[in-house]
C-alpha cells in the first residue's frame, strides 16, 4: 500500500515538472512535437530507474558506511554523467533501433535536473531499495505525462492568435502555470 | 574600459541568464516563494559561478578538451558542496526551506554554459567580470519574481507587511502555479520592452 502511495504521489500530486519545478529546460524545448516528446520521456524514465538503484547502492553501501555523505553531490553527478553515457553506448551497439528512436535525447539527459533531484529527494526521504524505485518510475511517469500534455497543447497553439511578445517561452509558462493550477487538484487525493 | 564593462553589465538585461536566455529556470521557479530565499539562491549562485568560473579560467590550458565537461562538473560539484554546507551551518532555517534546490546548483545551466561559453576561452580578468554580471543578473530577476510573489501571495516584503491588513492574499502566487504564470508574464514583457527597444 506504502509503494502504491509513492507511485501516485511521485507521478499525480507531486509531479516533477509541475510542482518540484524539475525537468524545464526539457519541459520547454522538447514539448513542440508529440512524437519527441514521447522519445524524451522514456528515454528519461529509463535514465531515472537506472539512476536510482545505481545512487541507493553507492548512497548506502559505500557513502554512509565510510562517513563520506559530504561527497554525495560529486559523486551523483559523476555517475548520472557516466551512467548516461554507458547506456548511450550500450544500446548503440545491442538496438540500433532503440537508439534511433532515443538517440539524441539521451545527452540532453545528464543536465537535467530531474536526474539528479530524483538522486536528492530519495536521499532526503529515506526510502528503501524498493521504494526508491517505485519512486524513479511514478517521477519518470509523471514526467513523461506533463511532457505529454505540454506537447498536445503547443501543436494546437501554432494556429492560435497571440500577442508577439508572449510568443513562444512566455505562452509556455503561463500554459504550464494553468496545468499546474489543473494538477492541484490531485492533491487531495492521497495524503502522505 | 567600455568593453569590459559591457561584459559586465550584458548580464542584467540584454543577456539575462533568466529572463532572456531562459536558463536556470528549475531554481527561478522554485525558491521565490519569498524575497529572502530568493535572494538567499541568488547569492549562492553567484557564489558558485564565480568561484567555479575563476578554476576554470585559471586551468583552461591543462585540462584537455574530451574531459572538459565533466571536469567542470566536478569543479562545480566541489564548490557547491561548499555553498551547501556553509548554509547548513549558519543558516539552517533558509537552509531547510531552500531544500534540495541549493544542491540542484549543480546542474544549472547557468554555470555550466559560462564555463563553457565564457571561462574556458577568455582571460581570468574578462571572467570574472562576465560571472559577477551573469550572476547579479540572476539573482536580480530572482529578486523581482521573489518580491512580486510575496507581496501578492502573503502581502509582506522580506517579511514586513507592506500591504494593508484588509488585503486578501492570493495564495496561488506562493503555489507552483503562481511561479508559472509570475515567470511567464515577466519573460512575456521583457520580450515586449527589448523588441520595442530595437
Amino acid at each position: 500500500m506504502k509503494l502504491l502511495f509513492i507511485f501516485i504521489s511521485a507521478a499525480v500530486v507531486n509531479n516533477f515538472v509541475l510542482s518540484y519545478f524539475l525537468g524545464i529546460c526539457p519541459f520547454l524545448g522538447v514539448s513542440r512535437k508529440l512524437s519527441s516528446a514521447i522519445g524524451m520521456g522514456c528515454a528519461v524514465t529509463f535514465v531515472m530507474v537506472l539512476t536510482s538503484v545505481t545512487t541507493w547502492l553507492l548512497y548506502h553501501k559505500l557513502l554512509l558506511p565510510f562517513e563520506m555523505a559530504y561527497l554525495q553531490y560529486v559523486i551523483f553527478i559523476l555517475v548520472i554523467a557516466s551512467l548516461v553515457q554507458m547506456v548511450e553506448m550500450f544500446v548503440k551497439k545491442t538496438s540500433p533501433a532503440l537508439y534511433q528512436a532515443l538517440g539524441i535525447y539521451l545527452p540532453l539527459i545528464t543536465t537535467n535536473c530531474a536526474i539528479l533531484g530524483l538522486a536528492l529527494f530519495m536521499v532526503l526521504k529515506n526510502y528503501n531499495f524498493i521504494q526508491s524505485i517505485i519512486f524513479a518510475l511514478g517521477a519518470g511517469l509523471g514526467f513523461t505525462m506533463a511532457l505529454l500534455i505540454m506537447a498536445g497543447i503547443r501543436e494546437d497553439l501554432d494556429i492560435a492568435d497571440l500577442p508577439e511578445a508572449l510568443k513562444g517561452a512566455g505562452i509556455a509558462l503561463i500554459i504550464a502555470g494553468l496545468l499546474a493550477l489543473s494538477f492541484m487538484g490531485f492533491s487531495g487525493l492521497l495524503s502522505i | 574600459m567600455d568593453k569590459n564593462f559591457f561584459e559586465f553589465k550584458k548580464g542584467f538585461l540584454q543577456q539575462n541568464p533568466v529572463l532572456v536566455q531562459l536558463l536556470g529556470l528549475c531554481p527561478a521557479l522554485a525558491v521565490t516563494t519569498s524575497a529572502v530565499n530568493a535572494l538567499t539562491m541568488g547569492l549562492a549562485v553567484i557564489f558558485v559561478l564565480l568561484s567555479s568560473t575563476f578554476i576554470v579560467s585559471v586551468i583552461k590550458r591543462l585540462v584537455p578538451s574530451q574531459v572538459r565537461i565533466a571536469a567542470f562538473t566536478v569543479i562545480i560539484a566541489t564548490f557547491v558542496t561548499i555553498a551547501d554546507l556553509f548554509l547548513k551551518a549558519w543558516f539552517p532555517q533558509i537552509s531547510k526551506s531552500l531544500g534540495p534546490y541549493v544542491p540542484l546548483i549543480v546542474v544549472n545551466c547557468i554555470i555550466l554554459g559560462r564555463c563553457e561559453a565564457f571561462a574556458s576561452k577568455s582571460s581570468i580578468f574578462k571572467t570574472i567580470l562576465d560571472s559577477f554580471g551573469m550572476g547579479m543578473g540572476f539573482t536580480f530577476a530572482l529578486l523581482i519574481l521573489g518580491s512580486f510573489r510575496e507581496i501578492l501571495g502573503s502581502g509582506t516584503i522580506f517579511n514586513i507587511a507592506v500591504l494593508p491588513q484588509s488585503y486578501q492574499p492570493m495564495l496561488i502566487m506562493i503555489l507552483p502555479a503562481g511561479a508559472f504564470l509570475g515567470l511567464g508574464m515577466m519573460v512575456g514583457f521583457m520580450n515586449f520592452f527589448v523588441n520595442k527597444k530595437k
